[in-house]
């Protein structure tokens, strides 16, 4: 089995962990750490790729791996973005999950 | 000559794995945060420097070897700095 | 006989054992760090399939940086008072959500070992834009990213500047234009202002010679920015410097900067060499250079930004 084929089931199985972790996780912030889990494992997908398209004198295809430092960055942007989301709706709401049924504390203070 | 440098290489680097070997013992069987702290730095600085030591002789030139040291150095530097703050905040009863 | 296929299985064992903790873990600090260690980890995955550049930036975006700002939220988020208790599903709902991410997995997994033979390749189109850069870029991966699909990396450095927005955007309407809380307590402490005033020269050196050798050797504006992005943000944690007001014209300059020099020299290339974001061929690599030195710039500035996180109101506003 060579590293690359290897790395591409690894990668799935990231993809399947956190698509459980995505759905069942009641906390917003392990709903974003298991998206994470799923990003990376496409990454590693691409990363695979790169490594068979070994051509032209060079032993890895750099478009791919282009793309995954692409996303790398990306991913990492969308994360911080999701952050500032739900610290700002936790501070709104003072509970920290999705559900819109959530309301206010009885005092209606800001918990920070 | 070759040889030598080789043997060198092998036992510094297998004394720098000992010490990363007996660093997560400690991390894993000592009963206190600040021990395990200890256990942690001490050997792992040295587990490192060891490697680095080992390493040496195999770079490509003198300029990748010094690479390697300064490399050890700055993560003795970050490593002691971080030792200190996640210790000041166990003496506080933070997490 | 060579161990390196049983480094492998290691390795592939220990990140799927860490990932597992990430998602089973119960306390949620313990799950935060256990994906900063796989982050890390994955890195290695990255050497053992010849793709240093990806590693360097897994380390450094991927494990460094979203390590901060997710450990930073799950400390924020620990210190809240009234918190509902989580409301776990059932069993039933489980066994479904397992049974669909299985499904899920063995599908990729069949893509995977079902992989056309032999494998397409853009490595000569990649070469081929390597080698016809001026002097000549001995790193594929930049010839890529500046001159192939140079387009794309202009876009990426587009979407980073609305993440910024995006994130400055949620603040309240009275905390408008002010500047992001602070990264630590009030008072500095000794080994911690050691740490920044001793680490940040030599890692603003160590990122600039990053994004410089990126041209022949693994490296690059996306890694060199991210080292110095965490060499500013360790000064704000020293409390050494304060995050800036967003309204500062100067942070608005350094993070529009990248993508605008990006843009316009795209433009002239129009005029210059007869297609949008078509380089003349002998100055093709010192243009390069001088795009990449203002995307450090940019990304040097909008990481930690995003880090920062949206303006706050100042008791004294």
């Amino acid at each position: 089995m060579t590293p690359s084929v290897l790395a591409g089931l690894v990668g799935a199985v990231l993809v399947g962990l956190g698509l459980y972790g995505l759905i069942l996780h009641p906390h917003p912030l392990r709903k974003l750490l298991a998206f994470n889990l799923i990003g990376s494992g496409v990454f590693l997908i691409f990363g695979i790729v790169a490594r068979r398209g070994a051509g032209a004198g060079l032993r890895f295809d750099p478009v791919p791996q282009a793309m995954v430092i692409t996303g790398i960055v990306v991913a990492f942007a969308a994360s911080a973005l999701a952050v500032a989301l739900i610290l700002r709706l936790s501070a709104e709401t003072s509970r920290v999950t999705l559900d819109p049924d959530a309301r206010k504390s009885r005092n209606g203070e800001d918990a920070k | 000559m070759i040889t030598l440098l080789n043997c060198f290489s092998i036992a510094a680097i297998s004394a720098g794995a000992f010490f990363f070997f007996t660093g997560t013992v400690g991390l894993l069987r000592f009963p206190d945060p600040l021990t395990r702290l200890h256990a942690l730095t001490k050997a792992d600085n040295l587990g490192l420097g060891l490697v680095a030591l080992g390493l040496m002789p195999r770079a490509e030139s003198t300029l990748s070897a010094f690479k390697l040291i300064v490399i050890w150095l700055l993560v003795l530097l970050s490593s002691a700095s971080t030792a200190q703050l996640i210790g000041r905040a166990l003496r506080r009863g933070r997490k | 006989m060579s161990l390196l296929p049983y480094l492998d299985i290691g390795l592939a064992v220990l990140i799927v054992a860490v990932a597992i903790w990430t998602i089973a873990a119960p306390d949620l600090f313990a799950a935060v760090v256990g994906y900063v260690a796989y982050g890390l980890l994955l890195a290695f995955v990255w050497i053992r399939l010849y793709a240093p550049d990806v590693a360097l930036t897994e380390a450094a975006v991927g494990g460094g940086v979203t390590g901060v700002v997710l450990i930073t939220a799950g400390k924020r988020l620990g210190a809240l008072k009234n918190i509902a208790p989580e409301v776990q599903p059932g069993l039933p709902f489980k066994i479904l959500t397992g049974v669909l991410a299985a499904l899920v997995a063995s599908a990729v997994c069949g893509a995977i070992l079902m992989l056309p033979e032999p494998p397409p390749s853009l490595a000569p189109e990649a070469a081929a834009a390597a080698s016809g850069a001026g002097a000549g870029l001995g790193n594929p991966i930049t010839a890529v990213l500046m001159s192939y699909r140079s387009f794309d990396t202009m876009l990426e450095k587009i979407v980073l500047i609305l993440a910024v927005i995006g994130v400055w955007s949620v603040s309240t309407d009275k905390a408008w234009g002010g500047a992001p809380p602070p990264f630590r307590q009030p008072k500095p402490y000794a080994p911690m202002v050691f740490l920044a005033q001793l680490l940040a020269p030599v890692g603003i050196l160590i990122g600039i010679h990053i994004f410089w050798t990126g041209a022949n050797a693994p490296g690059g504006a996306f890694q060199g920015g991210a080292l110095l992005a965490a060499m500013w943000m360790i000064t704000m944690m020293a409390r050494l410097l304060e995050p800036p007001r967003v309204d500062a014209q100067w942070l608005r300059l350094a993070l529009v900067a990248g993508p605008a020099v990006f843009l316009i020299t795209g433009l002239t290339g129009e005029f210059v060499a007869g297609s949008f974001f078509a380089y003349p061929p002998s100055l093709a690599k010192p243009i390069i250079l001088f795009i990449e030195a203002f995307m450090l710039l940019s990304i040097a500035a909008a990481l930690p930004m995003l880090v920062a996180g949206p303006p706050s109101e100042r008791p004294d506003q």
